[in-house]
């Protein structure tokens, strides 16, 4: 795309910023073409035009107009006085953060009545890198409540709208980010990913979506939900861009543990190669019954795509596809159960009224009654009830017996020793069906939890996943509603990720489609 | 398929996870959570004799970092975020009993 002349008038201008890419957009502020204040304000006039009002899409739960036109302004600057390569890789591109990153500006609020006036004294590292490279921060995207759910619904703040119909979901838990994405009210946004986040969302909203490698991205201001499969990753409408936003957030922290000490991805300068005589595994389970028929398709012509590159095709077998659900609802849970014991109505968050005479534990129990929505409610109880007494070793130590086989399994189809199928990369479907109706799944939590059926092995074994929009499925209504492929590729592979996922892309055409808003 | 929990076992999770319920509300709680252990039964159907556990997906055991003191959240950061707060004190509720000594 041509960047507009800076001598255009002012409205066309706005209305093509909004569809630059990340990097068309950061490549046009650092020649002067156009300005991240000018970027800035196209967003903004975005987001007033399309997320408001009673059929808004509701991605964000608070702009921060004022700050970020400041903060643009201020790369403007430099760029002025400094030249262009003093402003970091995305100098003026504005972004979106999911509201369970911490910001030291504004409130952090999980999509929770929990901390719905929460204000963090400091910075995710993952969002601080951003802004160490010039990005420019919007706003904190909505959520399901602590990130628990499928469909943002279960968000405090009302449920987000799919830009492609706004009677479906755009999936979740990060749907708020996928939608702010695909919606052109911001080009990158991030998300997170603890059983198919991040993933799952953009395949329902028709963004690219990446998980990286457990350990990549430091969790550090990342509000915790299971903390052994939480991993912040990125949004965008073009691999590229995704590539470049992994290499800005990647990197060890010691602020964080499970930050892995390794060399960082250089994706963005690695994605436009293709790779030469790709081994992709198709597992045969990807081809289930079950699977909505444009799905179906999608995933076969992903498979003539990488074809007609000179890809390899080899049919493998996951078996363990089948228990990654079955697994994950005793590991998550039981990590929430833990990590969300925090919340007690006395250092932070919402703290109920009680009685004179009442005691502690009412204080707790009525605080975390009333500022929990159901669904984090339900998780809480079957984690707790997974590590009591008694059940502990009949669910949760089961459980992680179950997620070592995951792991095993993806080993087994990676190695080439062995006789192992040797593949570089695994295909499958993002999701079993497109974006269902708001409301379809809110009184049936298991067919919720079946929304995750192909993404959650990635978080069991800690592999890198991404997702790519591969066609629209029309549904009976005459909605046309995006379904993604997934792509998935051993620990801290993510170059060889993205540039498989770039040869996808380029075959797949999808980039001119956009939603009808 | 393992028996039905009871309304009193749910009563006792709801309690350990300190969550204060109304009875409709443990009977649609009991109802929710029978319906997901169902499920979760499947994994039964794996052999898992003499496999290890995995808690974690990186084979990392704990990283220390070097003991130097470093400049943390300033006190009046922390207290801010309480709900009600004694500035350097944050309140609660009477948490020993009468004759409790303190």
């Amino acid at each position: 795309m041509t960047p507009p002349s800076p001598g255009q008038n002012a409205t066309i201008l706005a209305v093509e910023l909004t569809d630059f890419s990340a990097i068309e957009l950061r490549d046009a502020i650092r020649s002067g073409e156009t300005s991240a204040a000018d970027a800035a304000r196209a967003c903004l006039a975005r987001i007033e035009e399309v997320d408001s009002g009673e059929n808004g899409v509701n991605a964000f739960i608070q702009t921060f107009p004022e700050r970020a036109l400041e903060q643009a302004m201020k790369i403007d600057e430099r760029v002025a006085k400094e030249g262009a390569e003093t402003v970091g890789p995305l100098a003026g591109v504005p972004v979106a953060i999911k509201d369970n990153m911490c910001l030291a500006h504004g409130r952090t609020t999980c999509g929770s009545r929990m901390l719905e006036n929460y204000e963090s004294p400091f910075t995710a590292t993952a969002v601080q890198r951003l802004i160490d490279a010039g990005a420019i921060v919007l706003g904190k995207t909505n959520l399901d409540e602590f990130a628990m759910g499928s469909s943002t619904e279960h968000s405090y703040f009302g449920p987000t709208r799919n830009p492609w119909d706004r009677s479906r979901v755009p999936g979740g838990s990060s749907g708020g980010s996928a939608a702010a994405v695909a919606a052109r009210m911001a080009p990158l946004a991030l998300g997170s990913d603890t059983g198919g986040s991040i993933r799952q969302p953009a395949g329902l909203t028709g963004v690219v979506g990446c998980k990286p490698t457990y350990g990549r991205v430091s969790r550090w201001g990342l509000v915790a939900f299971a903390s052994s499969l939480d991993q912040i990753g990125p949004f965008g409408r073009t691999v590229s861009d995704v590539a470049l936003a992994l290499d800005v957030i990647c990197g060890f922290d010691e602020l964080d543990s499970t930050s892995v000490n390794t060399s960082a991805p250089a994706c963005a300068q690695a994605v436009d190669a293709p790779i030469n005589k790709l081994r992709v595994g198709v597992p045969k389970q990807a081809r289930n019954e079950k699977n909505h028929p444009a799905v179906a398709e999608a995933l076969e012509r992903a498979i003539g795509v990488y074809q007609s590159l000179g890809a390899q095709i080899v049919d493998i077998d996951l078996p363990t596809i089948e228990y990654g659900i079955a697994a994950y609802y005793i590991i998550a849970p039981a990590e929430a159960s833990s990590n969300l014991a925090r919340f007690d109505g006395v250092r932070y968050g919402r703290r109920a009224e009680i009685g004179a005479h009442e005691d502690l534990i009412s204080l707790y129990s009525r605080s975390r009654a009333e500022g929990f929505g159901e669904e984090v409610q339900r998780r809480i109880m079957l984690g707790t009830f997974a590590l009591s007494s008694g059940y502990y070793d009949a669910y949760y130590t089961t459980a992680l017996r179950a997620r070592r086989l995951v792991k095993e399994d993806f080993d087994r189809v990676f190695a080439t020793e062995g006789g192992g199928p040797g593949v570089d990369v695994v295909l499958s479907p993002s999701t079993p069906t497109p974006a269902f109706r708001i409301g379809e799944k809110a009184d049936d939590p298991l067919a919720m939890y079946l929304e995750d059926y192909y993404t959650v092995t990635a978080n069991l074994a800690g592999i890198a996943g991404v997702s790519v929009p591969a066609g629209l499925a029309s549904m009976d209504d005459g909605v046309r509603a995006p379904v993604g492929v997934q792509l998935f590729s051993p620990p801290f592979s993510e170059e060889r990720l993205m540039r498989a996922a770039n040869m996808l892309e380029s075959g797949l055409d999808w980039n001119d489609r956009r939603p009808p808003l | 398929m393992a028996d039905p929990l009871t309304p009193d076992q749910v009563r006792k999770v709801a309690l350990l996870s300190r969550l204060e319920l109304s009875d409709e509300q443990i009977t649609q709680r009991a109802e929710q959570l029978d319906a997901v252990l169902g499920y979760i039964e499947r994994l039964g159907e794996l052999d898992l004799a003499g496999v290890e556990p995995m808690a974690h997906p990186l084979d990392v055991t704990n990283r220390f970092d070097e003991d130097e003191p470093r400049d943390g959240l300033p006190t009046s950061a922390l207290m801010k975020m309480a709900p009600d707060a004694h500035e350097p004190f944050i309140k609660v509720p009477k948490v020993l009993g009468d004759g409790g000594g303190a």
